[in-house]
Formats: C-alpha cells, sequence, structure tokens
C-alpha cells in the first residue's frame, strides 16, 4: 500500500527534507507490510483495550491548589511579551 | 570500592558510620568520571546537587533511629534516567528538541526519591525519546556496553543499565513501555524490575505510550529492587491511572516464596532466532529454578509475534499525540530538531491514527490487545509466573541499528505481550556467554503481583550467588 508521506507530514507538523520523505515511504511501507499479519487474528466481537488498569472515572475534588508561577512557567519560552507566550500569527500568517 | 556496594550493603555500612554518605557519593562520582568517557552514560551529572544532597544525609544519619526507617534511601546515590522531570536540572530525554529545558517541578518518581533520601547523581542516556532498544537513537551518542564497549547496552534505559553494571552508582530508576528496562538489564548483567502499569506514577515522565509506561529500578540485586519500589510505589493524584491498591511489603516478605511455586514455561517464547546460548542458559536456570522446589508447567501461550504488531500500532500512535506537544513556544526546540527515530514513529503513528485508518490499526490492535490480555489470564490460572529469555540475543554491536526501521519493536518481541497486558515482570542475570556478555531471564507476574515475581527472582539470586559467573566485573 502507498504511504502518502507529504499529506502525513503535514498532519503532523512535521517538517521534513525531500529525502527524508523518500526514506520514510520506503521504511514505512514496510513496516506497514509487516503488521499485516495482525489480520490473521480473529477478533470478531472481541472489545478493544484502550486502558490496562481497569479503572474508571478517576475524578478528585476541584479546588484550587498551588501551582506554577507565570515567572516559572515561561523561563524555558524562546519568546515572551508581558507575562505570555508569544506565538506567530495563525490566521494572518503573520 | 564504595561505589561496587549494594543499596543494603552500603545501608548497613552508613549505619555503622564506616562511611560516610559524603564518601560513597564521591567513590561513585569518581568511578564515572573514570569510565564515562568510555561508556557515556550520563549526559547531565549533578555533582554540585549530589554532593550537597549527601552532606545533608550525613547530618541526618547521626540521628539514626526513626530517620533511617522514614528514610529508607537515605544518603545513596542514584542514577535518573533523562526523561524523569527534574527541578532546576536539565532533562532531555536524549533529544535535542530539550536540550535546553529545565524542568520547573520534579516528576512524582523523583520527589519520592528525594523524600526518600537518595543522593542524585545525574541524568543517564536513553534513546531519544525512549524510543529504541540500543540508546543509539540518543541525540547525545550511544551509550556502550560496560562488559564490551564495542557492543550496545540495550535501551531504551541503556544509561541506566549500563551504569548500574559499571558500578557508577549504587542504583538506577530506569522507565520501561515494552523492554526499556528489562532488555538493557539483560544485555548489562543487572536486575530490572518493569513494574505492574499504574503501580509506579508516570507523573512527570516525558511521555512515551501513555497506555504502557511504567517506571522502574535496575539494581545490582533484587533486594535492591524490591526496596526501590516500596518507594516508588502507589498512588498519585497526578497520575490518575495508578492504582489506588496498597504497596505491598516487598522488602519483608522477599523470603516468603510459597512452597508450592508454579513457574509457567512457553514453547512460543523460544522463538526460531533465538540465540542457542541464550536458549540454553535460560533452560538451565530453568532446571535450577525446579532444583529449588518450584513446579515447572508446560503452558501455551498466544505467538508472541503478534504483539510487534500490536505494541508497533498502539506505541506508535501513542507516541505521535505525545510528541505533538512539542511546538517549541512554552520550551525545547522547535519540531525540526526531532531525530529521524521519533519522526518515523511520529509519521506512522500519525498516519495509525489518520481519518479513514482508525478502525484497522487503532481499533485492530486494540482488540488484539484484549486476547492477548486474556490469553495470560488463562495462562495465570494455573501458574504463579512465566520464566522466559529477556531478549533473543545477547548484545549486539554498536552500529546495529542503522537503518533499521523497526529495530526496537522487534528487538523487544519477549517483553512486548507482558507490556501490552500491562504485567510486572523482572530481569535477572543468568550467566555469560562465551564472548562474556551476559544472558538474562525474565520472571513475568500477573497484574500487581511484584512480591511473587521478586520473591522468585530473589531465590533465584539466592541459589546462584555463589556460582562462579557473579564474580565477575567489567574491565574498564
Amino acid at each position: 500500500m502507498k504511504f502518502d508521506v507529504t499529506h502525513v507530514a503535514k498532519l503532523a507538523n512535521l517538517p521534513l527534507t525531500e529525502g527524508e520523505k523518500k526514506k520514510f515511504e520506503n521504511q514505512l511501507e514496510e513496516t506497514i507490510e509487516y503488521i499485516e499479519s495482525l489480520n490473521e487474528v480473529d477478533t470478531i466481537g472481541v472489545e478493544p483495550t484502550s486502558q490496562v488498569t481497569g479503572l474508571v472515572n478517576v475524578t478528585r475534588e476541584d479546588e484550587i491548589r498551588p501551582s506554577l508561577s507565570h515567572e516559572e512557567a515561561l523561563k524555558n519560552a524562546k519568546s515572551t511579551h508581558n507575562d505570555f507566550f508569544k506565538v506567530k500569527g495563525i490566521l494572518s500568517g503573520e | 570500592m564504595l561505589n561496587k556496594l549494594t543499596i543494603k550493603q552500603a545501608k548497613e555500612g552508613l549505619k555503622k558510620k564506616e562511611f560516610s554518605s559524603v564518601e560513597l557519593t564521591r567513590a561513585c562520582l569518581d568511578k564515572i568520571k573514570q569510565t564515562d568517557d568510555k561508556l557515556n552514560a550520563f549526559i547531565t551529572l549533578t555533582e554540585k546537587e549530589a554532593l550537597e544532597q549527601s552532606k545533608k544525609a550525613d547530618s541526618l544519619l547521626a540521628f539514626q533511629g526513626e530517620t533511617l526507617e522514614a528514610k529508607p534511601l537515605l544518603g545513596i546515590p542514584i542514577a535518573v534516567k533523562d526523561n524523569f522531570s527534574t527541578i532546576g536540572i536539565r532533562t532531555t530525554a536524549s533529544s535535542k528538541v530539550l536540550d535546553n529545558y529545565i524542568p520547573p517541578f520534579d516528576s512524582t518518581v523523583v520527589a519520592k526519591l528525594k523524600k526518600a533520601g537518595a543522593v542524585i547523581l545525574g541524568k543517564t542516556n536513553m534513546d531519544a525519546w525512549a524510543h529504541g532498544s540500543s540508546t543509539e537513537t540518543s541525540d547525545y551518542g550511544a551509550t556502550r556496553n560496560p562488559w564490551n564497549t564495542s557492543h550496545l547496552p540495550g535501551g531504551s534505559s541503556g544509561g541506566s543499565a549500563a551504569s548500574v553494571a559499571a558500578n557508577q552508582c549504587i542504583a538506577a530508576i530506569g522507565s520501561e513501555t515494552a523492554g526499556s528496562i528489562r532488555q538493557p538489564a539483560s544485555w548489562c548483567g543487572v536486575v530490572g524490575l518493569k513494574p505492574t502499569y499504574g503501580r509506579v506514577s508516570r507523573y512527570g515522565v516525558v511521555a512515551m505510550g501513555s497506555s504502557l509506561d511504567s517506571p522502574g529500578p535496575i539494581t545490582k540485586t533484587v533486594e535492591d529492587g524490591a526496596l526501590i519500589l516500596e518507594v516508588l510505589a502507589g498512588k498519585d493524584p497526578m497520575d490518575a491511572t495508578t492504582s489506588p491498591l496498597p504497596v505491598g511489603t516487598y522488602l519483608s516478605d522477599l523470603s516468603n516464596l510459597n512452597e508450592d511455586f508454579v513457574i509457567g514455561i512457553s514453547d512460543e517464547y523460544f522463538i526460531t532466532g533465538l540465540n542457542p546460548e541464550v536458549e540454553k542458559a535460560v533452560k538451565k536456570a530453568i532446571e535450577k529454578l525446579e532444583e529449588m522446589g518450584a513446579k515447572i508447567e508446560k503452558i501455551k501461550l498466544f505467538d508472541p509475534k503478534y504483539a510487534i504488531d500490536v505494541y508497533t500500532i498502539i506505541q506508535r500512535s501513542e507516541v505521535s499525540s505525545n510528541l505533538a506537544r512539542y511546538d517549541g513556544i512554552r520550551y525545547g526546540n522547535d519540531r525540526s530538531f526531532f531525530g529521524e527515530e521519533a519522526k518515523r514513529r511520529i509519521m506512522f503513528g500519525t498516519h495509525a491514527l489518520s481519518s479513514g485508518y482508525y478502525d484497522q490499526y487503532y481499533n485492530k490492535a486494540s482488540q488484539v490487545r484484549s486476547v492477548i490480555i486474556e490469553d495470560f489470564k488463562k495462562a495465570f490460572e494455573k501458574v504463579d509466573v512465566i520464566v522466559a529469555p529477556t531478549s533473543p540475543s545477547l548484545a549486539l554491536p554498536v552500529g546495529s541499528t542503522k537503518d533499521q526501521a523497526m529495530f526496537g519493536e522487534l528487538a523487544d518481541v519477549l517483553v512486548e505481550p507482558s507490556s501490552i497486558a500491562g504485567l510486572c515482570g523482572i530481569n535477572v542475570p543468568v550467566r555469560f556467554s562465551k564472548s562474556n556478555l551476559p544472558i538474562g531471564m525474565q520472571i513475568i507476574g500477573p497484574q500487581f503481583a511484584e512480591k511473587k515475581v521478586l520473591q522468585a527472582a530473589h531465590k533465584y539470586g539466592q541459589e546462584t550467588q555463589n556460582e562462579e559467573w557473579r564474580k565477575k566485573e567489567p574491565n574498564l
């Protein structure tokens, strides 16, 4: 099966070089072929498992608790402005 | 030579004032400085902080009594894998994306280690983002196997396993998604315990596969592993998937193995391509377990080869989702800094979760996950634990992962089924190959049966402790 590497890279927001695209296309097609053996397993009527602990609806009291200060939260950011993260424009493409 | 001690021995020495925590810590730091040019086990060494912590430990040690009870790791130097957030200390997960990231908080595991009095020596090398079984995908260079530095230590917790094997630390912390504790422990000849999923908090661990990730200890003895698990295990309000089940008395019950203990052996785990020396050594270890009084029962387990497919799909899907958060805005560098293996896994996972493919991949894999879980449940109605080889191979030479699109997933075939099912398991060394590389055996238990697994591993360790191969040390 064909792996649409450009489309998937766009979905994953990954900047890939042409060389990487070519390499991944081949490797990921191989991987897809490899995992096809899963179809040998009969799963008719089997419920899927997404978590193994069996815990359900784990909740806690909605209480105000200490958290990171502005300073701590912004400490690792490359670009900030008045206690905010500064990001590039999304709609205008600025 | 203080750095060679186990936790138990170090605690006794500290208690009797034969040496101080500062001396113990200095011995480890000296060993790291002497050997890490060759091994590359550490990404960040925290010498200053470690010496401060050990000084503080020494002043607390003067009180003895209750302080020692309340702080079971007081003054013990421990190495921590670099995917555990450490407040004020760079945490990279071996990726250049996080090259300059300094967490403003501690992971629960690190907070618990500190509360228990541990001295943190530094952060150990790993496969970038824990994607791999070699430590070769680290953006900071591969770690080398202490038993032969032209070979790999395994991974992803390769730095931690190599550090323990080389006596650079008294014990270390790793994390396993599927194999990342047990497999490097096997390749480096040390004890590695993968707890049940949900037994140890994932809070503050750089996430890989959120339905799989399990932090755990890598140690010189089973007893030390039991001690660390008692410190780390338990419900954490910061991780809703942690279990409210009470933490076991792993250490005090370590020698209380039931007399009618049943060990399951499955031919499906002695796969085609299994290294003959590994096969022979593990079968010999099973004979030894039988001599010790265990009853051996043949069981038939679901073919582990399907676990590779399930694991590849589920893990890479979760990886693509977890790594979506790295945008270079709030912390770290942008997405162009991801290495090849991370990109490959993100790409596959994104594809598997993309519109139109969900049923074919993620849902199918989640259904087969249920089949694997049921298969283990049935097996554990008949047996207490399952014993198998940990890795199908010996430690492979440096360079083995080059252009291997599924190296990690294929190398971990024998540990993936139990990880997918969220079970606990332990690697114990059983002997060496002719080429002087360690061979490991895994003991797998049901969910939350760490006590049984530790008891069986401890018994094996006790019965074989005088065997000649145990006297070997890496020549560095």
